[in-house]
C-alpha cells in the first residue's frame, strides 16, 4: 500500500514536472494539474496512512486518523482548481493575443535565445 | 485581547469584496480604496508604536487557545513589514489614481485583495495560514500584473503564473512534511516540536525546512530562482511594479520568521539549517543582479534588476545571522522598498516624456522636464546605490559592520561596496543616456505638454522620498527598533511564551540555547 501510493505520487510529480517543461501552453497547464495532484495525495498521506478509521468523532471507532491533512487538502484542491482555471485562460488569452501558444509568446524567439 | 490586530486584515478583505460590487463605478472606487489604504496606514502606524515596547500581541481567532486554534501574532517584525506595506500602497495608489486604474474594471478590488494577502502574511502565527496568504497576495498579483493586458505582459504572466503555481506545491510539500514530523502547525508550537525531536527525525525536518527555503527564494528572487523577476516587474504597469517592490520582501520576511523562530540556534537536530545556503546564494545574487543591472536595456529592467540586487543585500544581513546585521538587514530592506518604489514610479514618468521610445536607453529629443526628472533621478539612483548621504547608506554601514567579525567579512564587503559603485555606474549611464546623450534635431518630434508629469504625479513620488528622508532624519530611532525587533528574533522563547504560554517544554527550549546568547555578544 505504501509503496503503491508513494510510487503513484511519485509518477504524478515526475510527469508534472515534464509537461511543466514543455514549449506549448497547454502541456505547462497540464503539467500543473498533474503537480498539484501529486501534491494533493503527498498532504492526504502525510496524515499517515490509516484504512478504515474515522476522522471524526464516532462512538464505535477504537482508533482515529488524522483529520487536519483531509482539512488541508481540501484547501489545497480549492486553490488548485481556482489556478487551473485562471491558467487556461490566461493560456487561451496569450494565444489569441500573441497568435502562439509557446510560452516565449512566439516559437522563434524561443529558438533565438 | 487588541482587537485591531485583525484589522490590517479584514478592512481591505471586506473593502475589497465591495470594490468588485461597484464594477463600474470608477469614482467611487477610487474614494473608497484611497479612504481604506488611508486608515490602513494610521492603524498599522499605531499598531507599529504599540509594539515599540516590545510587547508581543497574539490574536487567537475565535478564541480557540494557540496550538488548536489559529492566531496572528503582532511583534516587531510584522509591526515594521505591516507600516511599510501601507506606506507603498499609498503611493502606488495615489500614482495609480492619475489614470493608470481606468484600464481595467477591478484594479481597485485586487489592490485591496494583495493588501490582505500581504498584511495577512505578515500578522500570522500559522505555517498553513501562513500559505493561505501567501495564495491571496498571489492570486491577486497575477490579476495585477495583467492590468491593461497587452501580448508582453500576457507572456511574462504566463511565466509569473507557472513559476508561482510550482512555488506554491511546494511550499504544500514543505509545510506538510514539517506538520507530518511535528504534528503540528502552529509556528510556535512547532518551534518546540522541532527542538524536542529525536534524532531519527532529523532528515526529514530539515528535508522540509530547505524545501521551505527554496520557495521563499522563489518569492524574493534569490540566485538561481529570480529570472521571472525582471520580465515580470518590467512589464507591469508603474503603480503595480512600485506595489510589487513590496512582494519580494514577503519572501524576505518568511525567511526572517521561519529560520530564526522555528529552524533558530535552539532548534536541536534542524539548528540553523539555512544559514550554509544563505550568505553564498546572497551574494552570488548581488553580483549577477549587478552585472544584469549594467546590462539593462530600459530603466524598467533596471529598476528590476535592482530590486534583485536590493533582496541580495537584505539576505546578506540574514546570511550574517548576527543581531546586529539583522536589524541593518531590516533597516535596509525599509529603505530600498521605498527607493525601489520610487524608480518604478520615477521610470514611468521618465517614459511619458518621451514619447514612443518610453524608457527605452535608446538615442532621441530630449524630454521635456530635464531638470525636474534629472533631480529626480539622481535623488534615486544616490539612494538606490546607497551614497551619502541618504538612509542606504547608513543601511549599508550597520550591514558591513555587523560583517566585520564574521569568517567571510572580506568577501561581504568587497561585494557588498562594488556593487554599489557598479550600480551607481549602471545608474549614471542611464542617466546620462536619458538626459545628455539627446538628439538636438529640431525635426524630432516632440511628446504633447499632455504627458508631463504635472504637480499631481509628483506627489506619491514625494511621499516616497519623504519617507527616504525621514529615515534618514530619524535614522537613530528607526535603527534602535529594528536593533530591538532583531534582538526578540535572535530570542524566540519570548515570541513563544506569548503565542503559548509557559510551558516546560519552553524551559528547556531556552536551556538548550547557549548558542543564541553567543551570537549576540559576537555582533555587537
Amino acid at each position: 500500500m505504501e509503496l503503491l501510493v508513494a510510487s503513484g505520487i511519485g509518477v504524478l510529480v515526475a510527469c508534472g514536472v515534464y509537461l511543466l517543461l514543455r514549449a506549448r501552453t497547454y502541456p505547462v497547464v497540464l503539467g500543473l494539474t498533474l503537480l498539484s495532484y501529486g501534491v494533493n495525495l503527498f498532504i492526504f498521506v502525510m496524515g499517515r496512512m490509516a484504512p478504515g478509521r474515522p476522522p471524526v468523532i464516532d462512538p464505535q471507532a477504537s482508533a482515529y486518523t488524522d483529520p487536519l491533512p483531509q482539512a488541508l487538502v481540501l484547501t489545497a484542491i480549492v486553490i488548485g482548481f481556482g489556478m487551473t482555471a485562471f491558467s487556461v485562460v490566461l493560456a487561451l488569452r496569450a494565444r489569441a493575443e500573441t497568435g502562439s501558444d509557446h510560452v516565449d509568446g512566439s516559437a522563434d524567439t524561443g529558438v533565438a535565445r | 485581547m487588541n482587537h485591531w490586530i485583525i484589522a490590517p486584515i479584514v478592512l481591505p478583505a471586506m473593502s475589497a469584496a465591495i470594490l468588485v460590487l461597484l464594477g463600474s463605478k470608477l469614482g467611487l472606487q477610487r474614494a473608497l480604496n484611497l479612504a481604506v489604504t488611508l486608515g490602513l496606514v494610521a492603524i498599522n502606524l499605531n499598531l507599529a508604536m504599540g509594539a515599540a515596547d516590545g510587547s508581543v500581541g497574539v490574536y487567537a481567532l475565535g478564541d480557540w487557545p494557540a496550538p488548536f486554534g489559529i492566531v496572528l501574532v503582532l511583534d516587531r517584525l510584522s509591526a515594521i513589514m505591516l507600516l511599510l506595506t501601507s506606506i507603498i500602497a499609498l503611493a502606488s495608489l495615489l500614482y495609480a489614481l492619475r489614470g493608470s486604474d481606468a484600464s481595467g474594471k477591478y484594479f481597485h478590488a485586487l489592490f485591496q485583495f494583495l493588501l490582505m494577502g500581504l498584511n495577512g502574511a505578515f500578522l500570522t502565527g500559522d505555517f498553513f495560514n501562513l500559505f493561505v496568504f501567501f495564495e491571496v497576495l498571489l492570486i491577486a498579483s497575477y490579476g495585477l500584473l495583467l492590468h491593461g493586458s497587452g501580448g508582453p505582459r500576457l507572456k511574462a504572466g504566463f511565466h509569473y503564473v507557472a513559476i508561482n503555481l510550482t512555488g506554491s506545491a511546494l511550499f504544500l510539500i514543505g509545510v506538510t512534511l514539517l506538520y507530518a514530523m511535528t504534528g503540528t502547525l502552529n509556528m510556535a508550537d512547532m518551534a518546540l516540536k522541532v527542538a524536542a525531536a529525536p534524532a531519527g527525525d532529523a532528515a526529514l525536518i530539515r528535508a522540509g525546512a530547505l524545501i521551505m527555503l527554496v520557495v521563499f527564494a522563489i518569492k524574493a528572487a534569490l540566485l538561481p530562482l529570480y529570472f521571472w523577476l525582471p520580465d515580470a516587474y518590467s512589464v507591469a504597469k508603474a503603480p503595480v511594479a512600485a506595489m510589487f517592490a513590496i512582494m519580494t520582501k514577503v519572501g524576505a520576511y518568511a525567511v526572517i520568521r521561519i529560520y530564526t523562530l522555528i529552524f533558530g540556534a535552539a532548534a536541536g537536530v534542524a539548528a540553523d539549517v539555512a544559514m550554509p545556503w544563505l550568505l553564498p546564494v546572497a551574494l552570488a545574487t548581488m553580483v549577477l543582479a549587478t552585472v544584469g543591472a549594467l546590462a539593462s536595456g530600459s530603466v524598467r529592467v533596471l529598476a528590476s534588476y535592482l530590486t534583485v540586487t536590493s533582496v541580495g543585500t537584505i539576505f546578506v544581513g540574514i546570511g550574517l545571522f548576527t543581531p546586529t546585521a539583522l536589524s541593518a538587514a531590516l533597516y535596509y530592506l525599509a529603505h530600498s522598498t521605498v527607493t525601489i518604489s520610487l524608480l518604478f514610479l520615477l521610470a514611468d514618468l521618465i517614459g511619458r516624456n518621451r514619447g514612443d521610445v518610453r524608457d527605452r536607453l535608446t538615442r532621441t529629443f530630449p524630454v521635456a522636464q530635464p531638470a525636474l526628472l534629472g533631480w529626480l533621478f539622481l535623488l534615486g539612483a544616490a539612494a538606490v546605490a546607497g551614497v551619502p548621504p541618504l538612509s542606504g547608506f547608513l543601511g549599508k554601514v550597520m550591514l558591513l559592520q555587523g560583517a566585520q567579525n564574521h569568517a567571510h567579512a572580506v568577501w561581504v564587503w568587497a561585494v557588498v561596496l562594488g556593487s554599489a559603485l557598479f550600480m551607481l555606474i549602471a545608474m549614471a549611464r542611464a542617466g546620462s543616456m536619458l538626459f545628455w546623450h539627446v538628439d538636438t534635431d529640431p525635426d524630432t518630434a516632440r511628446v504633447d505638454s499632455g504627458m508631463h508629469a504635472s504637480r499631481a504625479d509628483l506627489v506619491p513620488l514625494a511621499l516616497l522620498i519623504g519617507c527616504i528622508v525621514a529615515l534618514t532624519i530619524w535614522a537613530g530611532p528607526a535603527a534602535r527598533y529594528t536593533a530591538a525587533a532583531a534582538n526578540d528574533l535572535m530570542q524566540p522563547a519570548g515570541y513563544i511564551r506569548a503565542v503559548l504560554g509557559d510551558s516546560p517544554a519552553l524551559q528547556s527550549f531556552g536551556r538548550s540555547a547557549p548558542a543564541v546568547v553567543e551570537r549576540g555578544g559576537q555582533g555587537s
